[in-house]
């Protein structure tokens, strides 16, 4: 039989405010431990938390982004268990009434384009963390970081429109996307910014019917994710094939040995007995903030891929790659704008900035510091101006990575300007065609692909400097 | 007469105007808490040294004609459920035996910054949970009045302080009259604040809706003195409200012609005691001769309000006290694991009372019982809310008895849950409307003190106070500056 994977994903998203959820501490990632925690976030006797507005901005932000409704009224919960990192025994979410409900975001499949709709978004803050295996923790021992308690995460909630493995990860690299453009999270995978719980059932093909679901946990990246789901998928089928029935259970995924495997039962049988925090008045979201907050959202990456093809004429597969991360654009279109020709920027960025940005391993932010865009855009009008090859403007654009100085500046300082000079080339093309009778002969017989290996001669004796239309034409008339 | 024997007004009045050095004043209460400390033990501890330093400090800079606060040099004690950086909080439990905060409670800031003294932490039922003050770690308190009766509770302590001449003012907690029925017990005044008036942050919550920090005094007007002081809308707590804050004193004078009272029915109804009810009618009369109007009145939801506080206070009583696990701080019991060590800690931690409720709540939040305890007493807390609106539309403010009895025995009836519940009758529902009360002496029943509750409307504790001066003066005379 034929069957069908019927996924939901929850996905947790730490927001990028300064301070934390509940309390004036910094949410930054990788301070010392328990040097960013105070008396509120963790939970001494008698302290109150106070909601970050920054938080629920950037909530709304995410909420009108994949076109949610934003409640005008929703209230937080707490949910109750024991464990050693959630220093009030409780964490505050919602529950009933989350801040957001419905929406969708928008994959590729093979069949077109599809909508994975969004059940609910809402706020919580995260739990502290323990620390077992550094070197200063005593073996059997376990030490606890306050930093991340209180930290303000944003949960999402999919409906169980995803079918396989691969919508999961494609869903999830559209949602990271997301969040990034928006501005309230890193997208940063191995600090834990982005968290994903799967819920996993399968059917067969055609049916209507809801299978038993499980609960898969602990995958800490879009690949595991996806390999953890094909695992659990994979599992369920062999046991239906087998005559067998699926248990309800969370699962954990181990990377490792990529198996997933069934928590302990004490692990997770937990009534969370929500109620409504005492402490937290109900949050009203007025319909002006939801306004002023819309009116403040940056261009979509979808909406802005669309308007690269439509308005700069770029093909989908370059508009694809620039949008995929707000920054590129942004430096995309700042080339643009110094007046360089669409296509040409696009080049330049997907080749060669890009290229620097994954060897270096920096940011966006970091290299516009150091070759701006204007920069670039200088460069890439010598190439058009002819002053130098597309060649040799890479040599140009490798010294610029270390050189503040202009295009222009490099080019003159280092001898690069391009030869334009039909006498001088003339005189080069004489002395290629004399040092290689052979090859002109063979040439004039018919062999015209020789016509490159003529001009890379050229290129050779003027260092790449020759400007290579008019090699071309210069050798095709001597030996035309 | 004693300096510990008068009153705050008077007092700091004094020290301000260079009469009265503030070391003297904090060496006769000091003097006071020695002799009467082993038969009323209204004190968790003492912080004698840092209350002398204080006192130095404002007789300093009195000294040196600098400008002191409105309560300077004022000995105050302060329930042991309030956080004072640097000294133990214990909130009369081993659980917290020996936690030291890191911080001072927002009324600790507002105190200090009135230059006040601060004595010491007074005992208290166990997380404030128990209305005689025998839920307590370190023992019980004893009622000044008679040592063989409770202070009532929970602010027991702070109570028991005030009558017995050990502090000149102190901060009591109300859950569910746990500032009124001690106050009401010792012969002393207390007032619960609307809810929101005074700001919760730093006092370890018991059921975060219906807490409420509030003063006790001697007197009305070192009430309404202390109010003023400790009221105000706090940015850390977000339940606190961004009203103004009256000077409260103001209007003590103003007499009560015209002001209606009303008699909810069902306070004056079965299981009252017949000498309270004398007391509290006469206080009642006494204030009609002073040109107030009586009404009669009813709040026909009373009779669910004790079943309804006792769902809503355990249930957020249950998770507040889930941070005490001995991870992070005050008691731990070892365990063989994780869970072991949680069951041993909790287990050996917490004392009776406040396992029942942590049972209780636990229950109530649990799921498939939820909608059928906790949101159906929600919606009966509204109905209440609503009796109280309607009966405001015919009077100004209620009276009522703070307590259907006068202080009983101790041991009478810890071994009986339900009855000592009961004790709280007349004042949990004002917890649950978010309303201000006060109890005022009226009288007493054998030798021991009779409190009349007054409710007002919120933020209408100027009202309450009014009143309650007036019922002071009539019964008590007075000695005024």
């Amino acid at each position: 039989m034929e069957y069908e994977a019927v996924i939901g994903l929850e996905v947790h998203v730490q927001l990028l405010t300064e301070s934390k959820m509940f309390c004036g501490c910094s949410a930054k990632f990788g301070a010392e431990p328990n040097t960013q925690a105070c008396p509120v976030c963790l939970g001494f006797p008698g302290v109150l938390p106070v909601l970050n507005r920054k938080a629920v901005e950037f909530a709304i932000r995410m909420a009108l982004a994949v076109e949610g409704e934003v409640q005008p009224f929703c209230v937080f919960a707490r949910k109750s268990y024991f464990y050693p990192d959630l220093p009030k025994g409780y964490q505050i979410s919602q529950y009933e009434l989350p801040l957001c409900i419905g929406g969708y975001i928008e994959i590729e499949t093979d069949g077109g384009k599809k909508r994975v709709g969004i059940t609910r978004i809402h706020l919580e803050e995260d739990a502290g963390k323990l620390v077992h295996e550094e070197a200063y923790v005593e073996a059997g021992t376990s030490l606890f970081d306050g930093n991340r308690c209180g930290v303000p995460l944003l949960e999402i909630v999919s409906e169980p429109d995803i079918r396989n493995p691969k919508e999961a990860h494609d869903y999830l690299v559209r949602l990271r996307q997301l969040v990034m453009y928006l501005g309230i999270c890193d997208g940063n995978m191995e600090e834990g910014s982005i968290r994903c719980d799967a819920n996993v059932s399968v059917r067969p093909k055609g049916s209507k019917e809801l299978g038993t679901k499980t609960e898969v946990k602990n995958m800490n990246s879009f690949r595991n994710v996806q390999r953890a789901l094909e695992a659990e998928i994979s599992r369920q089928i062999r046991v239906l094939e087998a005559g067998g029935k699926i248990e309800q259970e969370t699962l954990l995924w181990d990377p490792e040995r990529e198996v997933v495997e069934p928590m302990r039962s004490k692990e997770f049988a937990h009534d969370y007995r929500y109620f409504p925090d005492p402490d937290l008045v109900p949050l009203y979201i007025e319909n002006e903030w939801i306004e002023k907050v819309r009116s403040e959202l940056p261009e979509l990456p979808w909406r802005r891929k669309e308007r690269f093809v439509a308005e700069l004429g770029l093909p989908e597969y370059d508009s694809e790659v620039l949008t995929s991360e707000r920054e590129t654009a942004d430096y995309f279109e700042d080339v643009v704008a110094s007046g360089v020709p669409p296509k040409a920027a696009s080049n330049w960025v997907m080749g060669e900035v890009l290229r620097v940005l994954k060897e270096e391993r920096v940011g966006m932010d970091a290299f516009r510091k150091r070759i701006g865009p204007d920069r670039l855009a200088e460069l890439i009008k010598l190439v058009q101006a002819g002053t130098v090859s597309g060649s040799i403007a890479k040599k140009v654009f490798e010294e610029m990575r270390t050189d503040p100085s202009s295009p222009k500046e490099i080019v003159e300082k280092k001898g690069l300007a391009q030869i334009s000079d039909e006498v001088e080339l003339s005189r080069i093309v004489d002395d290629v065609l004399s040092e290689h009778p052979q090859e002109v002969e063979r040439y004039r017989a018919g062999k015209v692909q020789l016509l490159g290996f003529f001009v890379g001669q050229v290129m050779k004796k003027t260092r790449g400097k020759a400007n290579p239309k008019l090699v071309n034409r210069l050798i095709r008339e001597k030996l035309g | 007469m004693e300096l510990w024997e008068l009153s705050a007004y008077e007092l700091s009045a004094r020290i301000r105007n260079g009469e009265l050095r503030a070391k003297d004043l904090v060496f006769s209460v000091l003097q006071r808490i020695r002799e009467m400390e082993p038969l009323i033990h209204a004190y968790i501890s003492l912080d004698e040294e840092g209350a002398l330093r204080k006192a130095e400090e404002v007789d300093a800079r009195v000294a040196r004609g600098e400008k002191v606060g409105a309560l300077a040099g004022v000995p105050v004690a302060v329930k042991d459920n309030i956080c004072i950086k640097g000294g133990r909080t214990t909130c009369a439990s081993k659980i917290l035996e020996n936690f030291v905060s890191p911080y001072d409670a927002t009324v600790i800031e507002k105190l200090k910054a009135a230059d006040v003294v601060l004595l010491g932490k007074t005992n208290l039922d166990e997380f404030a949970m128990g209305s005689s003050t025998e839920n307590s770690y370190f023992g019980p308190t004893r009622n000044p009045h008679d040592q063989e009766r409770v202070p009532g509770g929970s602010s027991g302590g702070s109570a028991a302080a005030l009558a017995a001449g050990e502090a000149v003012l102190a901060l009591g907690s109300d859950t569910g009259g746990s500032i009124r029925q001690p106050a009401s017990f010792c012969g002393v005044v207390g007032l619960k604040p609307t809810y929101g008036r005074v700001s919760r942050y730093g006092l370890v919550a018991f059921a975060s809706s219906l807490d409420q920090i509030g003063p006790m005094a001697r007197n009305v007007r070192d009430t309404a003195l202390l109010l003023k002081v400790i009221s105000g809308y706090d940015p850390k707590d977000s339940t606190s409200a961004p009203v103004d804050v009256p000077d409260f004193t103001g209007v003590l004078d103003e007499g009560i012609e015209g002001i209606r009272i009303g008699l909810p029915r069902e306070y004056f109804a079965e299981g009252l005691d017949d000498e309270v009810r004398e007391r509290v009618m006469e206080a009642v009369d006494l204030l009609e001769g002073e040109g107030a109007e009586i009404v009669e009145v009813s709040l026909p939801h009373t009779k669910y309000a004790i079943a309804t506080y006792y769902i809503i206070a355990p249930a957020e009583a249950s998770s507040n006290l889930a941070r005490y696990d001995g991870v992070k701080y005050g008691f731990r019991a070892e365990g063989e694991d994780l869970y072991q060590m949680y069951c041993n800690t909790r287990g050996q931690g917490f004392g009776e009372e406040v396992k029942r409720r942590i049972m209780l709540g636990t229950y109530t939040l649990s799921a498939g019982y939820y909608e059928a305890y906790y949101l159906k007493a929600l919606k009966v807390r509204t109905l209440i809310k609503q009796d109280f609106d309607e009966a405001f539309k015919t009077c100004d403010l209620l009276a009522t008895p703070t307590s259907p009895t006068v202080a009983f025995r101790l041991g009478e009836k810890v071994a009986d849950p339900l009855t000592m519940y009961l004790s709280d009758v007349y004042t949990v529902s004002v917890n649950l409307a978010g309303l201000p009360g006060i109890s005022v002496p009226c009288g007493s029943s054998d030798g021991l003190p009779v409190g009349l509750q007054l409710i007002g409307r919120p933020f209408d504790e100027e009202t309450l106070l009014r009143v309650a001066y007036v019922v002071e003066g009539s019964l008590k005379g007075r000695s005024e500056p």
